[in-house]
C-alpha cells in the first residue's frame, strides 16, 4: 500500500522517483506534442526540414559567396548545415518549451504531476525535429562527397551536450514564462539574436583569426559555441587545437545554466497552479 | 494499518491577494516588478503606505483537521469561497497547503475536471490513452479496460476522429468514460457530475454509487444537496476556511442550508471581497444594501436593492447584469439591464436596481452581480463581478384559508404566474 505524506515545509525527498514514476505521462505527452505537431498541414513532417535547408542556402550564399569566409576543409553548406542542426535544436525547444507550461496551463491547475515532464516533453520533440534533419545531413555528405571517418562515432555524444544544452535554458524560461509573460517576447528575440552570434553563418575559427584570442575564449561562454565545433569536428572538419578547451568550457556553462535552471524550477514549481 | 485512509492535521493554505490599480493586466509583468523595485529602492521604502499596489492575505483554508476511513463516502460542502475547492486543490498535490499536514493510505485519484488533457486535434482512441495516463493509469490498464470504456461512452463509430468533431455530449461521455473506471482505492472527484443530459448523469450517479460500494473511498464535493445526500454517509461542512461541522450528511445538509435562513444581514460591504473572476476595472461595486429590515421578500413583490459604484474613468454605457441561484448554487436565471448609466471618474454613484417581480417560489436565494457594458445579444465586458452576495429569502404566499401555501421543491424555482387553458370545440364527424 502506497503512502503519501503532504506537508507545508517539506523538501520534497521523492522527487526524482515520483518523475520515475509518472515516465509513462512523459511518455504519452511527448506523443501527443509529436502526433499534433504537424497535424492539418499539408506537406506535414517535411516542415521540420525545409526551415533549415532554406536557412543553409541563403547561409552559403552570405558567407561563401559573398563574404567568402573560410570554411574549415567543408564544403560551405555542409559546415553551415552542420551548424544548423544543433541550432534548431536548441533554438526550438527554447521557444516551444518555454511556452509549454503555460500551454498546458490548465492540465497544470487541475492535475498532480511532475512538472518537469512538461518542458522536458517539449524538447523532446524537438529532438525528433532534428532525427529527421540529419537525414538531409546525409545527404548532403553524399553529394558533396564529404567522407565519414570514425569521428562520426561522436555524434550521439554530442547530441546528448545539444540536449543538456538546450534543456538548461527551456528550464529557466518556461518557469520564469509563467511568473512573468514578458518572456514571451523575449524568446523569439533570443533565438533570432542566438543565431547571429553563434558561429553557424561561419567557423567559429573566424573569431580567433578576426578578433583575437582572448575573445575567442569569451566567445566560448555561449555554450553553443562547443556544440557546434563538435558537430563540425565529427562531420569532418579541420580539428582545432582549441576544440577541447573550446569543449570544456561551453560544457561547464551549459552545465551550470542546467543546475541553475532545475533548481530554479523546482523552487517556483509547486506556486505554478497558484499563478498561472 | 490504521483505519483512516486520509488524515488531514491542521490545514492552512494562504493567499496573496493583489489589490490592483485599474486598468492593469492580471498578470505580473517584469517592467512592473522592476519598475517597483526601483521605486523602492529610491524612496527608500517609505513608500509602503501609498502604496496603491498592497497585497493582502487571504486565509482560504484555516486550521482544518479530519479523517476519513476506509470504504467511507464523505460529501465536502460549503459555500462558494468556503474553502472546498482549495482543500481538494491540496489533497490532489496541484498546490502546497502553508500549514499542516496530510497523510493518505493508498493511490488517490482526483477528478477535478473530466477530460483533462484532451486534445481537440487528437481522435477518440488517442485521447483515451492520453487522458488515462494524465489521471495516473499505466497502458496495460488503459488497454484491458478500453473496450468497456469505449462502451460506457457510446462513441463505438467515432473513436477515429479527432475530438474536435464530436459534439460536446460525446466529448463529455467520453471524457467522463475514462474517470469512471479509475481504480484507485481513493477518488475525488468535484462536481463533474453536472454534465451531459439527465439520462447520462444518472448513469454517472450509478457509476458513483458503485464505486462508494465497492469498499472504496469516495470524496464528493458539490453544490447539488440531493447528490451528496444520495452518494455519502458522511458529510463535511466547510465555512470560511474552517470545518464547521463533521458528521453524517443529513444533518451536515441541514446545517448548510439553514445557514442561509439565519443570515439577515441587509447590507453588503464587498469593495474588498476577493473577486472570484477580474473584471476588467474601469469601475468597482463598492457596496449593496436592501431597503428594508429584513432580507425577505414577498412572493409578488419586485426584486431591488441599492447598488454603489465608483468609476475609476469617464463612464456612459454602464449597466447592471445577475444571476439568481438558490441557496445550494443552481442558477435560476439572469438579466441584463441597458447600457444607460453615466459616471464620470472618480465619482460613487448609487444606483437603485430593479427586477419586476421574478415569481419566484418561496426558499433561499443568492445573487451574483456584474456591472459592465452589452449583453448576451450584443456581446459583454464586465467591469467588475461579485459573486455569491445579495442573500435572500422569498417568503411563502398566503393560501386559501389564510395558510400558507404549498410548493414543493421538486416544482422548481420559478412560480409561473399563468397557464392557460382553452378547451378546444369537438369536432363534428359526419
Amino acid at each position: 500500500m502506497s503512502r503519501l505524506v503532504i506537508e507545508a515545509e517539506h523538501a520534497e525527498s521523492a522527487y526524482w522517483a515520483d518523475l520515475w514514476r509518472y515516465r509513462e505521462l512523459f511518455f504519452f505527452l511527448s506523443w501527443r506534442d509529436i502526433l499534433v505537431r504537424y497535424k492539418q498541414t499539408v506537406i506535414g513532417i517535411l516542415w521540420a526540414v525545409i526551415r533549415p535547408l532554406l536557412t543553409t542556402v541563403v547561409f552559403t550564399v552570405i558567407g561563401g559567396r559573398l563574404a567568402k569566409l573560410p570554411s574549415d576543409g567543408l564544403p560551405y553548406p555542409v559546415l553551415v548545415f552542420a551548424a544548423m542542426l544543433p541550432w534548431q535544436f536548441f533554438s526550438s525547444s527554447l521557444s516551444e518549451a518555454s511556452n509549454s507550461l503555460i500551454n498546458n496551463a490548465n492540465m497544470l491547475s487541475k492535475i498532480y504531476f511532475p512538472r518537469l515532464i512538461v518542458p522536458a516533453s517539449a524538447v523532446i520533440v524537438s529532438l525528433i525535429d532534428f532525427l529527421i534533419s540529419v537525414v538531409i545531413l546525409v545527404a548532403l555528405m553524399a553529394w558533396y562527397h564529404v567522407a565519414p571517418t570514425w569521428r562520426l562515432a561522436a555524434l550521439p555524444a554530442l547530441t546528448l551536450l545539444a540536449f543538456l544544452t538546450a534543456f538548461g535554458p527551456s528550464l529557466w524560461l518556461a518557469a520564469l514564462n509563467v511568473k512573468y509573460r514578458d518572456f514571451r517576447y523575449v524568446i523569439p528575440f533570443i533565438v533570432q539574436f542566438g543565431l547571429y552570434i553563434s558561429p553557424v553563418m561561419f567557423s567559429s575559427s573566424v573569431i580567433r583569426d578576426k578578433l583575437g584570442a582572448t575573445v575567442a575564449q569569451l566567445y566560448c561562454l555561449n555554450p553553443m559555441v562547443g556544440v557546434i565545433d563538435g558537430f563540425r569536428w565529427a562531420i569532418g572538419g579541420q580539428a582545432d587545437a582549441f576544440l577541447g578547451t573550446n569543449l570544456l568550457v561551453s560544457g561547464l556553462m551549459a552545465g551550470l545554466l542546467l543546475l541553475t535552471g532545475l533548481n530554479y524550477f523546482r523552487a517556483t514549481e509547486e506556486n505554478f497552479a497558484d499563478i498561472i | 494499518m490504521s483505519d483512516a485512509v486520509i488524515k488531514v492535521e491542521g490545514l492552512s493554505k494562504k493567499y496573496l491577494l493583489q489589490h490592483q490599480r485599474a486598468g492593469r493586466s492580471r498578470y505580473v509583468s517584469l517592467r512592473d516588478v522592476l519598475a517597483e523595485k526601483a521605486k523602492a529602492f529610491f524612496q527608500n521604502r517609505k513608500s509602503e503606505i501609498g502604496n496603491q499596489n498592497s497585497t493582502e492575505e487571504f486565509w482560504a483554508l484555516k486550521d482544518v483537521s479530519f479523517e476519513i476511513k476506509r470504504g467511507e463516502a464523505v460529501g465536502i460542502i460549503g459555500r462558494n469561497g468556503a474553502g472546498k475547492s482549495t482543500l481538494l486543490k491540496i489533497l490532489s498535490r496541484i498546490t502546497k497547503p502553508t500549514k499542516g499536514r496530510i497523510e493518505i493510505e493508498g493511490r488517490l485519484a482526483s477528478l477535478l475536471e473530466v477530460g483533462t488533457g484532451f486534445h481537440p486535434e487528437l481522435t477518440g482512441r488517442e485521447n483515451i490513452y492520453l487522458n488515462g495516463a494524465v489521471l495516473g493509469m499505466h497502458r496495460a490498464e488503459i488497454r484491458d479496460k478500453f473496450d468497456e470504456i469505449v462502451a460506457f461512452a457510446e462513441v463505438e463509430k467515432f473513436l477515429d476522429t479527432p475530438v474536435k468533431r464530436y459534439s460536446s455530449g460525446m466529448y463529455m461521455r467520453l471524457a467522463f468514460a475514462v474517470a469512471a473506471h479509475l481504480d484507485q482505492e481513493i477518488l475525488i472527484v468535484d462536481e463533474v457530475l453536472a454534465v451531459g443530459d439527465a439520462q447520462f448523469q444518472k448513469k454517472c450517479l450509478g457509476k458513483m454509487q458503485e464505486v462508494s460500494k465497492g469498499g472504496r473511498t469516495l470524496l464528493f464535493v458539490s453544490h447539488n444537496m440531493s447528490s451528496v445526500l444520495q452518494l455519502t454517509k458522511v458529510g463535511i461542512l466547510l465555512d470560511k476556511g474552517r470545518v464547521s461541522y463533521n458528521g453524517p450528511t443529513q444533518e451536515a445538509v441541514e446545517r448548510y442550508t439553514a445557514g442561509y435562513a439565519g443570515g439577515t444581514a441587509v447590507e453588503f460591504d464587498v469593495e474588498s471581497k476577493p473577486r472570484k473572476y477580474e473584471g476588467t476595472g474601469e469601475a468597482r461595486l463598492l457596496s449593496l444594501k436592501f431597503n428594508r429590515p429584513v432580507p425577505i421578500f414577498n412572493h409578488n413583490e419586485d426584486f431591488q436593492f441599492i447598488a454603489k459604484v465608483r468609476a475609476l474613468v469617464n463612464i456612459s454605457h454602464l449597466r447592471f447584469s445577475m444571476t439568481v441561484f438558490t441557496s445550494d448554487g443552481i442558477p435560476v436565471g439572469s438579466c441584463f439591464g441597458p447600457d444607460l448609466i453615466t459616471i464620470f471618474a472618480g465619482d460613487v454613484a448609487e444606483v437603485l436596481v430593479d427586477l419586476p417581480c421574478p415569481h419566484l417560489s418561496p426558499g433561499h436565494y443568492y445573487c451574483g452581480l456584474a456591472i459592465g457594458r452589452g449583453d448576451h445579444k450584443t456581446g459583454h465586458t464586465d467591469y467588475d463581478v461579485v459573486m455569491d452576495t445579495l442573500h435572500f429569502e422569498i417568503s411563502p404566499a398566503e393560501g386559501d384559508g389564510g395558510t400558507v401555501s404549498t410548493w414543493t421543491r421538486g416544482w422548481g424555482s420559478i412560480v409561473f404566474p399563468h397557464l392557460n387553458q382553452t378547451i378546444l370545440p369537438k369536432q363534428v364527424t359526419l
